[in-house]
């Protein structure tokens, strides 16, 4: 190992030691490596956006002399810094109206295609065909009817009694709940994951106690 | 000037990108272009924006010696010290064992493993919080804790050792219940996100205007 490889073990295992310090109670160390991160990662945000947007997609272009109605983003953009005047401050609503409106009127049909027009297209589907296993069929029945269920159990502008709106609900809580409880489990066990690594990063990587 | 040529923005800007999704055409394809073109680099200098603000909070703070001022330094030094190095020694941006940059240290050695600690330090928050939550005092409370532990059971080797219906059940409820539900969900959210959508473009949603220059 060199050095520098040796050096960043160290200081990678303190600052994880720091963090979890917080588990005990809030302390200097804690403190310190929070607000490193903080700054750290707003440094590398600098680099990351003149390296892959700001250089490559506005200074290259328009130093080459092509392109010159980048100017109007890159005026735009610079409305943003109008923002810590107060007199002109109102002038930093331009860039995000621009911003919000296109991107607003670019994720419309895409939130139609992606949230509702595909959701409904994977769940209006046949419940059973020849040579389907019965977990399977039974399964695709339940995503038929429970998000049904699970709908009507949104649906709020009906109260939930009767055959159809009142058992549609009750059902569909339950499967809310399985959602819910099944969410839940999955979360636990990536952030058990996660700790496994980081214990398994102080055992071996900065103990040496195990391989 | 103040509000109504931001809403105008929108409004164009966002019916334009509409428009020209249902219009297949070669000028639409051009519009689209522009847009993926222009949209970066506009939010690319709300960077400044931030960076400004975060750099006047903390100047004020040491200036004013206030409380845990010392910390400031944390922030500030990093956010200008990174891409002074990055632009000044490029070198400093490469990795490798032999001469690692300063830049690359700083977000192997101090960024990824305090980010990485941070979120697996939710797991003790999850396991209290689970310890309030999973009390099965109703049948629904019962429900949602029989599928968090047959879920949990379902993806360590532990629960193979008890039975090999664990993981399958694990399986199915995720791939069957689970997605049930979340489909229903996905479906809530699909329509408020299109009625946020328009809300915005016709002006009717006016929060982001906020209050500069009021």
């Amino acid at each position: 190992m060199t050095f520098y490889e040796t050096a960043g073990v160290w200081v990678a295992a303190l600052f994880t030691l720091a963090i979890y310090s917080f588990l005990y109670r809030e302390n200097p160390l804690y403190r310190l490596a929070e607000h490193l991160v903080v700054g750290v990662s707003l440094g590398y945000s600098i680099v990351l956006t003149w390296q892959r947007i700001l250089y490559p997609r506005l200074v290259q272009p328009l130093a080459a002399g092509q392109e010159w109605l980048l100017i109007i983003p890159a005026t735009l953009g610079l409305l943003y810094i109008t923002r810590f005047f107060p007199k002109v401050a109102w002038l930093s609503r331009y860039p995000i109206g621009f911003l919000l409106g296109t991107g607003m009127g670019v994720s419309f049909p895409l939130d139609m295609q992606a949230l509702v027009l595909r959701q409904i297209h994977s769940t209006v589907i046949p419940v059973f065909t020849p040579g389907t296993p019965w977990d399977v069929a039974l399964g695709t029945a339940v995503i038929v009817l429970g998000t049904l269920a699970a709908l009507i159990y949104f649906f709020f502008s009906k109260p939930h009694k009767g055959p159809f709106f009142g058992l549609g609900s009750r059902v569909g809580i339950w499967l809310i709940m399985i959602g819910f409880g099944a969410t839940f489990g999955f979360t636990v066990m990536g952030r058990i994951s996660l700790l496994i690594g980081r214990v398994q990063f102080l055992l071996a990587d900065w103990l040496r106690v195990i391989h | 000037m103040k509000r109504t040529v931001p809403l105008m923005l929108a409004l164009v800007g966002g019916v334009i990108m509409i428009i020209q999704y249902f219009i297949p055409h070669q000028v639409s394809q051009d519009v689209f272009d522009y847009y993926t073109s222009w949209a970066p680099v506009v939010s690319g200098f709300a960077l400044i924006l931030g960076v400004g603000s975060i750099t006047r909070l903390h100047y004020h703070k040491l200036r004013a010696r206030e409380k845990n001022w010392p910390f400031s330094i944390a922030v500030l030094v990093p956010i200008y010290l990174m891409p002074i190095f990055a632009f000044f020694v490029p070198a400093s941006l490469g990795g490798g064992s032999e001469f690692p940059g300063f830049f690359d240290f700083m977000y192997t050695r101090v960024q990824v493993p305090i980010q990485a600690t941070m979120f697996s330090m939710l797991a003790f928050y999850i396991a209290s919080a689970a310890f309030r939550a999973f009390r099965a005092k109703s049948l629904l409370a019962t429900v949602l804790l029989l599928a968090a532990v047959i879920v949990m059971l379902g993806q360590v080797p532990v629960g193979d050792l008890l039975g090999r219906w664990l993981p399958d059940t694990g399986q199915w409820i995720l791939r069957y219940p689970n997605l049930a539900a979340k489909r229903a969900i996905e479906l809530g959210v699909g329509f408020g996100m299109l009625a946020t959508c328009l809300k915005i473009i016709f002006g009717v949603e006016r929060g982001w205007l906020g209050g500069a220059g009021r």
